[in-house]
Parts: structure tokens; C-alpha cells; sequence
């Protein structure tokens, strides 16, 4: 026999509904996580389509990568970047590299960092793809 | 002896699922089956503990009471410290559960010279009980945002908020430092006071080693070892959506990172850490100082076969009235009445 039943009972059903709300929030959704779109005229034009490193290294490196080139260029006037991948030189800049290729930031950046609900910073100094159009 | 034990059990988890994931490729094991099962055991776990522990009677009022109790109308009492009702009672619950305040009154002993004793108020504990609790519920709530697809607007508040400063180009999260700060501190503090080393135990060092195994794991996929959060939102939104997925490319710490998490939530309803649901069956905090307003029963009180004083004199009255005692009914008007009839 439990004693205070009925508060008892009211703490637990706060307990259960506090720790289970993801699921009901959840429960049955689709989940698929975003997929990247290639479809620029840029990249359409390559015969071979691969970023200047792996596709996985960019996946989990590209804002260290980005970070690293910031640093380089800002602070030490390097703007040669050497791929570790083949030994190919790029130039260090989010506008004229990254984005000369990638220029759907709808579809390419944002893509993923809405779904992370990820807010970089790139924008507050850089000019995004589609003010230059 | 509990120092490391604890240590190595908490190593041997660790090595468990970097062997598990990185050589036997049991990336489902420990990425959705574990996960269920440890979410289940915390859930029921801590059903199950609390209705046990609300199983036990609570025979007498035993409030702690640290101020002027609720009495005549001209005497000012002190509501929060000595509550007379329900709803003051659930003020002083409250302010225990936000605020700690019973162990910001924590006082420490000191002897001064070898012969003077000294009382000195003890906030540190305190301070860095309450850095740690808060954190830790900012740090689950800001993961709401890899659980769920769209992310609620209260979660994207709570993680701007937190992630105020930004260090290169992405938000700082103040609390998944903090929290680390504070266990740490904890940890520290158990292990160089040598009066709480004395009485610390296995059960006191493993759940810090826990925590802080996931605070710096955590911290390491942010800011150092980079992984692919896409992937792993999709394998937590798999999760909550009962759709379970392994994506690709999920990185070994991640799953380091929801072992140990595992193995927190599902030792949670078997050890002290179940206080998160004990400090609201705290006898003597949560209930009400007013056992001179209202008569409460022992519950385990049985009927107790008694034999009144009136029942006594009736059974020897006879004899009482002979021997000249007093009679509180000397029986005549009962004589009296039975012959009228």
C-alpha cells in the first residue's frame, strides 16, 4: 500500500512526461537527415566532383578547416593551402573557393546547419553567395 | 581502494565500446539497443524506487523546523523555515530544489590553535553543487536540439543564450565548461578534505568519473576531435522517432559519449543519485510543522482492545459501593429506570 497515492502518482506522471516529451514530440516522424545538393553550374562543369579534401574529412573538419585558413590569412599572410589529399594548391578564401564551387548556400550550408541548428559567423564579416547574384 | 576502483571500472566502460564499435562493429548495440534498454531501466528503475519508498510510513511529523513555529496569533512565525501548510511547505520544497538552501547553511568545524573550536560557514560545496545541477540541466536541455527535428524555439533560446561568446566561428557553451569546472571541484574536494575522504566510497567516486568521462568527451567533439553531427542527429532522431538508424561515418567518441550517459541514467534509480527524485520524499522536508493544529495517526497504529474506567466501575460497582468508594454513576438511576419500565 503506498502512502500520499495520489501525490505519489501526480509526481511520477511528471516524472514520466518530462523524460519521455522527445519521443512524444518524436515518436513516428521521418528522419532523414539533409542531403547536400552539387547542382551548381560550377561544379555541373567538373569532370571529377571532390572537394580539395575527402568528402569525410570535410564532413567533420570543414569548420576547423575554415577556422585554421582564417588564421592563416589574417594573421600569418598565408594564402596557399596544400591539400592533404594530393598535394593540390588552393587559394585560402571562403568567397573565391569554397563558395566559387558551392554557390547554393540555401542548399549547401544552411542545408545541414538548420537541421544541427548551427549558426556560424561566416555571414557577419563575408557576403553570402546570393547578394553578389 | 573506491578511488580506483571506480576509475577502472569507468576505463574498462570506455575501452568496452571503443573495442565493441571500432573492432567488432557493434555500432547497433551500442547505438540504439543500449540506449532503449538504459532509458527503460532509468524510467521503471525510478518508478519502482519511489513507489517502494512510499510503501514506508511516516509515523510522527518530523519536519526539521528552523525557525518560530506557527502558534498564537501575536507570535510572528517563520513561514518558509517552519511551515504550517501545504503550500508554504511546497515554497521551502522549492527553494531546496532550486537553490540548495538547506546546504547553503552548511557549516564547517574547525579547531583554532589546538584548543579554540570555530564555526565558519561553508559556501564552497554549495556554490559548485549549484553550478554543477544547473549546467547539467542547460547542457541536457541545449541537446534537445540533436533530439528533435524541428528543434523547439525555447531550446534554440536556451543555446544562444548559453553560447554567448563565440570562440573562431561557433558558439561557446558557458555551461559545458562550467560543468566540468564543478565536477572536478567535487572531485577534488572529496579527495584532498581528508574527513570526507575517510567516508567516501566506491558508489561517491564512480558517478563523477561518469560525469566527467561525458563532460569531456562532449567537449572533445565540439571544440577538438571534430565529428559529423549530421549523422549524429540523424541516429538521436532515429532514436526518439522509433526509427531507429546507424548513419555512416558516426565517430567512436560519440558513442563513448552515449555509452557513459547509459550507464549514468540506467545506475541512476540504484544509487545516491537518486536523490533527484528522494529530495521530494524527504520526510522531513516535505511535510507541513502542524502537529499541534491537526491530530495525525501513526499508520501502523491496530486497534487496541482497551478497557475504559466507565467500563470498569460498571463492572464492579457492586462491590466499589460496598467498600464505600467513590462512583462517578453510582447506578441508582439505572436501578431507577429499569423498574419504571
Amino acid at each position: 500500500m503506498m502512502y500520499n497515492s495520489r501525490n505519489i502518482i501526480i509526481g511520477l506522471i511528471i516524472f514520466v512526461g518530462i523524460f519521455t516529451f522527445p519521443f512524444v514530440l518524436g515518436a513516428g516522424k521521418a528522419n532523414e537527415a539533409p542531403k547536400l545538393s552539387l547542382d551548381t553550374p560550377k561544379i555541373n562543369e567538373l569532370i571529377k566532383k571532390e572537394p580539395i579534401e575527402t568528402v569525410e574529412f570535410m564532413r567533420n573538419n570543414h569548420m576547423q578547416l575554415l577556422s585554421d585558413w582564417k588564421v592563416a590569412v589574417v594573421r600569418d599572410g598565408n594564402r596557399v593551402y596544400v591539400s592533404q589529399k594530393d598535394g593540390q594548391e588552393y587559394d585560402m578564401s571562403l568567397q573565391n573557393t569554397c563558395l566559387d564551387c558551392h554557390s547554393n548556400k540555401e542548399q549547401f550550408c544552411d542545408a545541414c546547419h538548420t537541421y544541427a541548428e548551427v549558426e556560424p559567423n561566416c555571414w557577419d564579416c563575408h557576403v553570402a553567395p546570393e547578394v553578389i547574384r | 581502494m573506491g578511488l580506483n576502483f571506480s576509475l577502472l571500472i569507468v576505463a574498462a566502460l570506455i575501452l568496452a565500446v571503443f573495442l565493441g564499435v571500432e573492432a567488432l562493429g557493434l555500432s547497433f548495440l551500442f547505438g540504439v539497443i543500449i540506449p532503449y534498454l538504459a532509458l527503460a531501466t532509468f524510467i521503471i528503475g525510478f518508478i519502482l524506487k519511489v513507489v517502494k519508498w512510499a510503501k514506508a510510513p511516516v509515523p510522527f511529523r518530523i519536519t526539521t523546523t528552523s525557525g518560530q513555529q506557527k502558534s498564537l496569533p501575536w507570535i510572528k512565525d517563520n513561514k518558509i523555515d517552519n511551515p504550517a501548510t501545504t503550500s508554504w511547505t511546497m515554497v521551502r520544497m522549492a527553494l531546496e530544489v532550486l537553490f540548495f538552501r538547506s546546504l547553503f547553511k552548511n557549516t564547517k568545524a574547525e579547531m583554532v590553535d589546538g584548543k579554540k573550536l570555530t564555526y565558519q560557514w561553508e559556501k564552497w560545496l554549495w556554490l559548485a553543487g549549484l553550478v554543477f545541477h544547473w549546467s547539467f540541466l542547460i547542457v541536457v536541455v541545449r541537446h534537445l536540439r540533436l533530439f528533435l527535428e524541428p528543434v523547439p524555439a525555447f531550446v534554440t533560446l536556451i543555446g544562444k543564450v548559453d553560447g554567448f561568446f563565440m570562440v573562431d566561428l561557433q558558439n561557446f557553451y558557458i555551461t559545458g565548461v562550467l560543468l566540468l569546472a564543478a565536477v572536478t571541484f567535487l572531485f577534488i574536494r572529496r579527495v584532498l578534505i581528508p574527513q570526507v575522504r575517510y567516508i567516501s566510497l566506491a558508489a561517491d567516486y564512480f558517478p563523477l568519473f561518469v560525469l566527467m568521462g561525458i563532460a569531456t568527451t562532449g567537449i572533445l567533439m565540439k571544440y577538438f576531435y571534430r565529428v559529423d553531427v549530421v549523422s549524429i542527429k540523424e541516429l538521436t532522431v532515429g532514436l526518439f522517432s522509433f526509427n531507429p538508424v546507424i548513419p555512416e561515418g558516426v565517430s567512436v567518441l560519440f558513442y563513448i559519449h552515449l555509452f557513459l550517459v547509459c550507464t549514468l541514467i540506467s545506475y541512476l534509480p540504484f544509487s545516491k543519485l537518486m536523490h533527484m527524485g528522494g529530495i521530494f520524499l524527504s520526510p522531513t522536508r516535505n511535510m507541513p510543522n502542524n502537529s499541534r493544529a491537526e491530530r495525525h495517526i501513526n499508520p501502523w497504529n491496530y486497534p487496541v482492545k482497551v478497557h475504559t474506567y466507565a467500563e470498569y466501575e460498571d463492572e464492579f460497582r457492586d462491590k466499589m459501593r460496598a467498600a464505600g468508594l467513590p462512583l462517578d454513576r453510582d447506578g441508582a438511576e439505572d436501578e431507577a429506570a429499569a423498574t419504571k419500565e
